[in-house]
């Protein structure tokens, strides 16, 4: 009886661990070392890598919360290199100190995709994928330029509440901004950081209403947060914003709740900031896997929202821009 | 003669240094608009503003500066207590703040909900659970420092780290919005009012009273001078340690509240901020010791509201965002300084030294 069942047994295991052996052959296995967990956009990044590189699609996902640890973050890629993964994902917390890990990985024959934030004292991955925070600075300009020719508009005044100081977001997007405004020869009357809260916009844009007041008619957000405590503080003061009033508002970011305000009116115009970059990197994936060429620096698509009235044709760097109409399809589907 | 003694009265008055402190940042304000041509007093200026939604609101940088100043004032008073009966500060003030804002918004939306509109439970148990939760919180603190005798900075540290890290799993590592008119009324506006001013007025009375009519002032201050003595003498020394840290973790409750109710939402990672630093700042900025002791309440009130003057006259001046921690330091640097004792005793050395020469000569 013993005998019978261990020859079973074997039999089983024996037929079993080719066919395993098979699986595991054929899922991609990928190290992604995250940030943390820190803001509504972070956690979209994560779910977006969890989504495409999942089972179903192929793929063995090893995935790592560094809690904005930079230590844990490289222990987090070394242990991919010990797992013998095929690829490895790094949002690297810190911009410098990443040489010698990147190099193992070379030497490993692991190749490294770089996401969002960048890496500034090595090159030794395939390529980065992120948002171009230029582009978006530009693509704000623009927009303001041409909605401002339609509605007859003839002098802007701009107060800026911008992201923390710093920070790629922060320089990218007042870097591409302020290059627009100079070439329209816009009033830029102050910059004050808001530091990607609700508290800093409401603070800033409280002491704005009172430096300059009746002194302007644009106010530029660098994220969401920051303009859903600009509006309670003009709210105070008694300035109205929107589509049709004393002062336009522009956002970045463009997360689901900063559209249900382009929606109600609020917001007139909102720039994204997509965190959906696994799309992309499995497209990076791909090209490396089949030998390919693949470019160092891979931007992701973003949208520009607004409602209907406020949609106008623009061009960034000579190419023409696309607005999306925000519906509740839209911000249904959005982050 | 007469107009001397009264002037030497003033300088003599406890509070007088603080009191300076803060008319001085203020003073900055009206040479600024003089340069440039303004109304001298404009910063000092209350009007009533229509707001967009038709209601009628106190307006002005002076409202600015009781309204934003309401939360470290508010966490002033605990930490003043805390720094005289212990001799040591709590520096959990600040997470402890975010903890319980995260705890409430978490009740009132339901775990596990980012936005939402409607409450899930009633306001008022949101609220005093949010609150209670201080409480718990300065409990835990008390009871590491008063009765397991350890030191405060270490004591509190634990809370200090891990209180955030706790309301982020408890809002599931998201910013919960409750985007609810009668959440807002705390960091909003009552009438014509605003809430935060009245909520940390009521606080303040509320602990000047039980100073002032019980002899609890007393028995903190000789706990801070001596606690052996104290014990010795009848005091139940560790009770009112013990009791200090708690009233401190109930207005860090209360300031959390308010703060997350500003912006109608728990932004774990950013309520509080560093605010313990700036309650540690507004007690010292009082003319308090940090060493325990004698304290001064209105010196802490003071101090706090000073903090908030320099942030808003630098916003009014224009100062960048980015060098303006540099000038707040240096006017710190300077209020620290006149206040420290070796600059104190100069000064009564140099004035007592005129009037034996003025003596002379008459």
């Amino acid at each position: 009886m013993r005998k019978i069942s261990k020859i079973i047994v074997t039999a089983m295991a024996a037929a079993l661990l080719p066919a395993m052996a098979a699986q595991a052959e054929e899922l991609i296995s990928i190290g992604f070392a995250q940030v943390g967990h820190e803001s509504d956009w972070r956690t979209a990044s994560t779910k977006s890598c969890q989504d495409v590189f999942s089972e179903e699609n192929g793929y063995d996902l090893s995935f790592v919360d560094c809690d904005n640890d930079e230590a844990a973050q490289k222990e987090a890629v070394r242990s991919f290199i010990e797992q013998d993964v095929d690829y490895i994902i790094i949002d690297p917390i810190i911009a410098t100190g990443w040489d010698t890990v990147l190099t193992e990985c070379e030497d490993a024959g692991i190749p490294v995709i770089v996401i969002d934030r960048t890496i500034d004292d090595s090159d030794k991955y395939a390529a980065w994928v992120g948002s171009n925070f230029k582009t978006e600075g530009l693509a704000a300009g623009e927009w303001l330029a041409a909605y401002a020719e339609k509605q007859g508009i003839e002098e802007l005044n701009v107060l800026t509440i911008s992201g923390s100081t710093g920070s790629s977001a922060q320089i990218g997007r007042s870097e591409g901004f302020n290059e627009v405004a100079e070439k329209y020869g816009w009033n830029l009357i102050d910059e004050q950081t808001g530091d990607f809260t609700e508290a800093g916009g409401q603070e800033v844009m409280e002491n704005y209403c009172k430096s300059y007041e009746g002194q302007f008619n644009v106010v530029v957000c660098q994220n969401d947060n920051e303009a859903f405590g600009a509006m309670t503080a003009m709210d105070n003061a008694g300035v109205t914003y929107g589509p049709g009033n004393d002062v336009i508002l522009i956002s970045y970011d463009a997360c689901t709740a900063g559209l249900e305000d382009v929606k109600a009116g609020k917001i007139t115009a909102d720039f994204e900031c997509n965190p959906l970059a696994a799309p992309f990197v499995e497209e990076v994936i791909k090209k490396l896997a089949a030998g390919e060429e693949v470019e160092k620096e891979v931007y992701m698509v973003e949208h520009w929202y607004a409602l209907e009235d406020q949609i106008v044709e623009f061009e960034v760097d000579g190419e023409a821009q696309e607005m999306t109409l925000v519906t509740d399809e839209v911000i249904e589907a959005q982050y | 003669m007469n107009k001397n003694s009264l002037w030497s009265r003033i300088k003599g008055w406890s509070l007088f240094l603080p009191v300076m402190s803060l008319i001085l940042v203020m003073a900055v304000n009206i040479i600024h608009d003089i340069a440039v041509g303004a109304n001298p007093l404009s910063f000092f200026m209350i009007t009533l503003r229509q707001t967009t939604g038709n209601g009628t609101i106190l307006y002005g940088r002076i409202i600015d500066i009781l309204n934003r100043g309401s939360e470290v004032a508010i966490l002033a008073i605990g930490m003043t207590l805390v720094v005289s009966s212990s001799a040591g500060t709590d520096i959990s003030v600040g997470s402890v703040m975010s903890l319980c804002a995260s705890f409430c918004c978490m009740l009132l939306a339901g775990y596990g909900v980012s936005s939402t509109s409607t409450l899930a439970v009633p306001l008022i148990v949101g609220v005093l659970a949010g609150i209670l939760l201080g409480v718990l919180c300065g409990v835990f603190n008390g009871t590491l420092v008063a009765y397991f005798g350890i030191q405060p900075m270490v004591a509190t540290l634990i809370l200090f780290s891990a209180a955030r890290a706790i309301g982020l799993l408890l809002c599931n590592d998201l910013i919960v919005y409750v985007r609810n008119d009668a959440f807002g009324f705390f960091g909003g506006f009552c009438g014509p009012i605003p809430t935060p001013v009245i909520i940390a007025a009521i606080c303040i009375l509320v602990v000047a009273v039980l100073l002032k009519k019980t002899a609890l002032g007393m028995y903190i201050q000789s706990v801070g001078i001596n606690s052996r003595a104290s014990r010795i003498a009848g005091l139940n020394s560790k009770r009112i340690i013990f009791m200090t840290y708690m009233l401190c973790g109930l207005f860090a409750g209360i300031a959390g509240i308010v703060a997350s109710s500003r912006i109608t939402s728990a932004d774990s990672n950013n309520i509080g901020l560093y605010f313990e630093m700036d309650a540690i700042l507004a007690v010292a900025l009082g003319g308090n010791s940090l060493g325990g002791g004698k304290f001064n309440l209105t010196g802490s009130i003071i101090g706090a509201y000073t903090i908030q003057a320099i942030t808003t006259t630098l916003y009014a001046l224009g100062v960048s965002s980015t060098q303006a921690p540099v000038f707040k330091a240096i006017i710190v640097i300077l209020i620290v300084a006149i206040q420290a004792p070796p600059l104190k005793a100069y000064f009564k050395h140099r004035s007592n030294a005129k009037q034996l020469q003025g003596g002379a000569i008459s």
